[in-house]
């Protein structure tokens, strides 16, 4: 009996390669663009050899005298600064509501009709998302001065584009009926937007705050490096003046409350979803 | 809506309390903080004036020092595109060693463990902490942005393959394939578009962020943007702002393009 | 249709014997207990028996897809249990499967599904690079005129409907010029026509190549017309095992009837 792979008719050889000749030129030409993205990186970028040799020991060296945390050196200092930074972080995401709801009524099509509006909210959005904190942190101080103040602007200012794009987005899904039958029932524009439009937005509205806010943590916990209050601050002290076992308890701090923060937000959305 | 006149308004107007107590507590909180932090109405208004004056000396832009400029922006880049590429390569096979269904408990934990850790921390602070160790420039922060892209990629490249079919998994085990040969044929092939997309994201998000590592000394714009600040040199600032802004744009619009070619 | 058996099987005229086969996945509550069968090196051997009694689970302790917790399996005389790495992988290769929800490989294509039955034999770059051997590439482009599908190589296994699909399976099987096949609920996710379409594929393929066929299905008329030998098993048992022949309705009764084997 003749096993059907030895059959003595079928075997017109044929060819089979994984892509056609179209893709694989293809394929060949995206690998070509990335290696020689990385090889112009390499080549021109400025790092000073020594260093890099160096890196491993002096990283290995840093770690060692970071250990072990100088917890002693929590209270007072880091407990307050730490507050400090949940507040900024709380603030700057309150404050932002502010600027970001009005730009997301003007941003969504289906609540302001008016076109150019419409592309100047978008704008205002764009401008602020493409600016980072700590550049407006930066902007800030240079306004406020150092200190908490500036910090909470840079978070309210940072976070308008990313709450106010999410919110805009939010309010065009939701649906025309019920605001058609207020219309229809002689509403004024406040009591349709309150009535009709509120209680659908109302989960997304709650989900992108606890969302930015715990962005903002993270955040906050950066502007003190350029002077913008918070634990930013201790620790860019600490490191200047080379006390590692007081930069490990700071970095120590920062990683909980960030995890904490991150645990929160997610018991809360669980259970208002 | 007959239902409600037996029980009378009750159903249709039940008002929250929880809801109005919670924004009651907000709205105290808020004023509360604010006294604290010094953030009065009187320093509010005096910052508008201070606002429209910084504004004023910004513009116009100045964009004499171009050189300069063009400078920072190449080496952001360059910041940008390594630290995406040796992220990306590490990510891989930590991505799959965090995965649980691939990977024992015993190594998954920990992995799992560092890629948080990666991620925890912002990369500002990894990057500031990479410049003491190991010197001022662009080495530092690419060792930042590899740190951010690892905790990024690898997180998410981990949960991919944690929703794989399972089934295509076993078929190519029963075939008698190894670990390697699985990978290919099982595992790569159903989230390889995913990570093609995750890398991409990567790339633009560490390019916005190569712009900033330098205000800690990390390399690349942020450092010429910072001493800027510290010059009072508002028009060379808002140039320099200008040019990220342009930047980040056209970075976001080519990855865009990618990201619909390969739908 | 009567195939000669290989060289290779012992005189005997067994190809796989199972000896007090038990599987627990929760301690003390075992799934099969204690199972004895030895399948001979020609035909189909159906497994029959309602949902739950640990016919799949009897499938894949041969391929170590489920770890036994005790016994004894051998192919050609070989022990399976116990195997570890390379030798694990150089058993599995010899044990083709077929599954129930075909398990091919959405985003590769038909031609490298096919392929892939050959991962456990070609080097690693070979695989990774899709440089197969020609012959191999020769043999899957038979394998696919064998299950009438000679136009899809190149088509993504997504593209196809089921029974298609149920093919390139049977053909990624038989890549591996297996010793034994096994093939679990193989027509339980195809319509009735696609189903006895698929198993006439695979009782012709598998008789001309000479490889013997371990089937679990849950259609005992489909069983009686294709198999040689009926192995009935209810709660983690074999209590009916011969020719279908000798299968009578009592023995059916025993299988699926009462209360015992929930």
């Amino acid at each position: 009996m003749n096993s059907i792979t030895h059959d003595p008719v079928a075997p017109l050889r044929r060819e089979w390669q994984r892509h056609t000749p179209a893709q694989r030129i293809s394929r060949w030409l995206v690998w070509l663009v990335c290696v020689a993205a990385v090889v112009w990186a390499i080549r021109s970028i400025d790092i000073i050899p020594e260093f890099l040799a160096d890196a491993p020991e002096q990283m290995g060296d840093m770690l060692v005298r970071m250990w072990p945390p100088d917890l002693s050196h929590y209270y007072p200092e880091v407990h307050n600064a730490l507050i400090e930074t949940l507040h900024i972080a709380t603030l700057g995401t309150v404050f932002c509501f502010v600027l970001a709801v009005p730009l997301a009524l003007l941003a969504a099509r289906n609540i302001c009709t008016i076109r150019p509006l419409n592309a100047l909210a978008q704008l205002g959005l764009v401008a602020s998302r493409s600016v980072n904190s700590l550049v407006w942190a930066l902007l800030f101080v240079a306004i406020f001065g150092p200190g908490a103040a500036a910090g909470v602007f840079a978070i309210a200012f940072r976070s308008v584009g990313f709450v106010g794009k999410l919110l805009a987005e939010a309010l065009e899904e939701a649906n025309p009926g019920p605001r058609e039958a207020l219309r229809a029932a002689g509403a004024p524009w406040g009591a349709e937007m309150l009535k009709g439009v509120w209680p659908q937005v109302q989960p997304a509205f709650w989900g992108i705050a606890l969302f930015r806010w715990d962005i903002n943590v993270r955040e906050s916990a950066v502007l003190g490096l350029v002077g913008a209050g918070g634990i930013g601050l201790v620790l860019d002290d600490a490191i200047n003046f080379f006390q590692w076992e007081r930069v490990s308890t700071v970095l120590l701090a920062i990683l909980v409350v960030v995890l904490l923060a991150e645990i929160v937000v997610n018991r809360i959305r669980t259970r208002l979803i | 809506m007959s239902a409600t006149t037996s029980q009378p308004r009750r159903l249709a107007f039940a008002p929250n309390w929880a809801m109005r107590a919670a924004l009651l507590v907000l709205a105290i909180y808020t004023v509360w903080a604010s006294t604290r932090l010094g953030l009065t109405w009187d320093r509010v208004v005096h910052g508008m004036g201070e606002g429209g004056r910084l504004l004023a000396r910004m513009v116009p832009p100045n964009f004499e020092r171009w050189q300069l400029l063009l400078e920072g922006l190449l080496e952001s880049l360059q910041i940008a595109v390594l630290a995406s590429a040796i992220g990306i390569l590490i990510s891989l096979p930590l991505g799959v060693l965090a995965a649980r269904n691939l990977s024992p408990l015993w190594i998954a934990g920990p992995v799992r463990a560092v890629i948080a850790v990666c991620r925890s921390l912002h990369y500002v602070i990894v990057a500031i902490l990479f410049v003491k160790a190991i010197g001022f420039g662009a080495l530092a922060g690419t060792a930042a942005l590899v740190v951010a892209s690892v905790g990024f990629i690898a997180k998410l490249f981990a949960e991919a393959i944690e929703e794989i079919s399972m089934k295509q998994v076993e078929a190519i085990r029963a075939t008698g394939a190894g670990v390697m040969k699985v990978l290919a044929y099982a595992v790569l092939p159903q989230v390889s578009s995913r990570f093609i997309g995750f890398c991409l994201y990567q790339l633009d998000s560490n390019l916005r962020n190569s712009t900033l590592v330098g205000i800690v000394g990390a390399g690349g714009i942020g450092g010429t943007l910072f001493a800027a600040f510290k010059r009072f040199d508002y028009d060379f600032v808002a140039a320099i702002l200008l040019a990220i802004i342009a930047l980040i744009f056209l970075a976001e619009i080519i990855s865009g393009r990618v990201r619909a070619a390969l739908r | 249709m009567t195939a000669a058996p290989r060289a290779a099987a012992p005189a005997s005229g067994t190809v796989l014997q199972i000896k007090g086969l038990v599987k627990e996945y929760a301690a003390g509550k075992p799934v099969l207990k204690g199972i004895d069968v030895a399948v001979p090196a020609e035909g189909i051997t159906a497994i029959i028996g309602p949902s739950g009694t640990g016919k799949s689970t009897l499938i894949r302790c041969i391929n170590r897809l489920v770890e036994p917790t005790s016994g004894s399996i051998t192919l050609h005389g070989a022990e399976l249990t116990g195997l570890r790495g390379r030798e694990l992988r150089l058993a599995r290769r010899r044990i083709g499967m077929v599954f129930q929800e075909y398990n091919l490989v959405e985003r590769l294509t038909v031609m490298e599904n096919v392929l892939s039955g050959r991962l456990g034999y070609v080097p690693l770059w070979r695989a990774w690079l899709r440089k197969y051997p020609e012959e191999d590439i020769q043999r899957a482009f038979m394998l696919l005129d064998a299950v009438g599908l000679p136009e899809h190589a190149t088509r993504r296994a997504d593209a196809l409907s089921g029974g298609q699909r149920q093919r390139v399976g049977i053909a990624r099987a038989l890549m591996q010029r297996p010793e034994i096949l096994l093939a679990d609920e193989p027509t339980s996710s195809l319509d009735p026509r696609t189903a006895v379409e698929v198993l006439e594929l695979l009782t012709r393929l598998t008789a001309a190549e000479g490889v013997p066929v371990i089937i679990n299905i849950h259609n005992v008329d489909l069983a009686k017309r294709f198999a040689r030998r009926i192995i009935g098993m209810s709660g983690g048992s074999v209590i009916f095992d011969g020719p279908p022949e000798e299968l009578e309705q009592h023995h059916l009764r025993a299988i699926y009837g009462g209360e015992d084997w929930l």
